[in-house]
């Protein structure tokens, strides 16, 4: 300590306890910091994100771009929002079996969990519509008749009047909305999938959502009620007019032929 | 063709035995073979046959009477808003479908009924009734002439001509007021065709929420209905109105735009088109937001809305109408006036 204590006008003397000082401080970071940093990594929100971008990487990342930037093969993912990636995913449009003119609903490749997951990934990269709650979407307390005039005013030219859906140009169709979950209704409506356009909150409010939500409930479901009888998938004159010319007319022909037909005799000829 | 291959009855010189008639000329390959033999139906001979099949008639008459009886009390029972699942067809109103059945029912077999009775007990012999020429008799013709010529003489047609000419005048004249009365119609329709309810300073309202719009509510790929200020749904002539008026409105990015005109009647981007089509009034709406087509439900044209509104596709001969607007010093969107041409389908007077 002497030895220590002796030299402590040296002229070096101020450069040793500054280089002590910045040794200490670096230590100290590097023995602190790194522990803080993984506490923040526990939050459930950023495992999420964590995971959702390993399933990025596996699954999307080909067409979308490691960053989600969007590439020649799909469009960038930046401010979708979790309803979009909700939507694609869970009625199984995304990932996608082939590029073509529209991808179809099929069967979910990802469970919701996994889904959740890859929907926090995408919102972590810029804001977009969150998907929205159960309250939001569910039909009680709607105004069906309300939606029946704003489905007509707004969907009704592609989806059919009651949601049986249509073609569109080039292979491009607007689908059969029956059986579809009325979550993601809300975010088709919401965000606007392929070449249907959105209907954001500014312009069709949330409760204008949830009436729609309501009248495809109660005109497109499985229980909904058809007081006219067979509604031969809803289409129009052209599947009337088919199930008139082949039906009707052939009974009426069948009927025809047995008028004329040859009777029973008495003896074979 | 051998004789050998020719049914033994239908053989002229068989025909002749079994049918009387029947022309049988010998050595004559193209005679009229005539009628086959008339064949008598169990009916015919048996009796216990034939009134199993009136038996059979009169079930299926009694049967039809009951299922009118059955709409009558279906009619008088059920109550109207009753719902009934069936299965291939789904939940169908009970009083239509018990209507409908019954009714189909009840009128099937009565026509059921007559054929069986027609085919089975009414009498199924085989008549020949020759034809005749169509033609008069010579003499009969002969005074049908002679009959005009005379009429013809009497009324003095060709001798004054005064008369003649005056009563064609008279006749090709007189569905002229028919014509007229035509006109009564309807109104002329004036410039009716060439104004809508937009104008200059009018806001564009929200037709979803009835709120006049922003340039920030509406988002890229976004597809929004708007109504001129002032217009009301409960309004008596409001679907005469918005049948002209309908607008859309969309949002593309400014450098998406290939159009100069529409960048200059636009908002940042936002653009106001027509919702009529141009060629026969179908409203048009089928937006797909990706290659900014608009798409006419009715017979397929299709107008490209990041190029004026060009038709790429379809029936269509003009392009749609663009509505130029602004944003007014409160922040709403506003029309700069009304449609600079007549929306809609194309008329004479259009030019």
């Amino acid at each position: 300590m002497k030895k220590l204590s002796a030299r402590r006008r040296h002229p070096l003397a101020a450069v040793v306890v500054l280089l002590f000082a910045l040794a200490v401080t670096g230590g100290l970071y590097a023995a602190f910091a790194p522990a803080e940093s993984a506490k923040a990594d526990d939050s459930a929100q950023s495992l999420a994100i964590e995971e959702g971008k390993k399933l990025y990487a596996v699954g999307c990342a080909s067409c979308h771009g490691t960053g989600a930037q969007g590439t020649s093969d799909g469009p960038s993912l930046v401010g979708v929002g979790a309803a979009a990636v909700d939507f694609q995913v869970a009625t199984g449009r995304m990932p996608m079996q082939q590029q073509g003119a529209q991808a179809p609903r099929k069967k979910p490749v990802y469970t919701q969990a996994q889904i959740d997951q890859l929907a926090a990934y995408i919102s972590s990269l810029g804001a977009g519509p969150a998907a929205p709650t159960k309250d939001q979407y569910s039909p009680e307390g709607a105004d069906v008749a309300k939606g029946g005039e704003l489905f007509r005013l707004n969907c009704s030219q592609c989806h059919n009047f009651t949601g049986k859906g249509g073609a569109l140009s080039n292979g491009k169709f607007a689908p059969n909305l029956e059986g579809v979950n009325p979550k993601h209704i809300y975010e088709a409506m919401q965000t606007g999938p392929q070449n249907m356009p959105s209907f954001p909150d500014s312009v069709l409010s949330q409760k204008n959502k949830k009436d729609i939500v309501a009248y495809l409930d109660e005109v497109n479901s499985s229980k909904s009620e058809s007081p006219g009888g067979l509604g031969l998938g809803g289409f129009g004159p052209v599947s009337e007019g088919l199930f008139a010319w082949v039906f009707g007319l052939g009974a009426l022909i069948a009927v025809a032929i047995w008028v004329a037909a040859r009777t029973a005799k008495a003896k074979k000829s | 063709m051998s004789s050998q291959d020719i049914p033994e009855e239908t053989l002229p010189s068989k025909q002749g035995e079994a049918h009387e008639g029947a022309v049988a000329v010998a050595g004559d390959p193209f005679a009229d073979p005539g009628l086959p033999p008339h064949e008598h139906r169990i009916q015919d001979i048996d009796e216990r046959a034939a009134k199993r099949s009136e038996r059979a008639v009169a079930f299926m008459f009694t049967l039809s009477m009951l299922a009118t009886i059955g709409f009558i009390a279906a009619y008088l029972a059920i109550p109207v808003d009753k719902n009934i699942y069936v299965f291939p067809i789904g939940h169908v109103s009970a009083m239509n479908f018990t209507l409908g059945l019954t009714l189909g029912v009840a009128l099937f077999l009565i026509g059921a009924g007559a054929v069986h009775w027609a085919r089975t007990l009414m009498s199924d012999v085989e008549h020949i009734d020759e034809r005749h020429p169509i033609e008069a008799p010579s003499e009969v013709r002969a005074k049908v002439i002679a009959d005009f010529h005379q009429g013809a003489a009497e009324s003095a047609m060709g001798r004054r001509k005064l008369i003649r000419n005056s009563m064609f005048g008279a006749l090709s004249l007189l569905p002229l007021s028919g014509v007229f009365l035509l006109g009564g119609l309807s109104k002329a329709p004036g410039t009716k065709l060439r104004h809508t309810a937009w104008g200059k300073g009018k806001r564009l309202v929200n037709q979803n929420t009835n709120q006049p719009l922003r340039p920030e509510d509406i988002q890229v790929g976004s597809l929004t209905f708007a109504m001129p200020e002032g217009m009301k749904e409960e309004d008596h002539d409001f679907q005469n109105q918005i049948a002209k008026a309908a607008l859309m409105l969309v949002r593309l990015r400014p450098e998406n735009i290939k159009d100069k005109k529409e960048l200059d009647w636009s908002v940042d981007g936002i653009v106001a088109f027509s919702k009529i089509c141009t060629h026969v009034g179908c409203p048009i709406n089928l937006y797909e937001q990706q290659t900014h087509h608009v798409l006419c439900p009715c017979h397929q044209s299709t107008f490209d809305l990041s190029d004026g509104g060009r038709v790429v596709f379809g029936p269509a001969g003009h392009a749609l109408p663009q509505l130029r607007i602004k944003v007014n010093d409160k922040g709403y969107l506003e029309a700069m006036g009304d449609f600079q041409e007549p929306v809609g389908p194309a008329f004479w007077e259009r030019g």
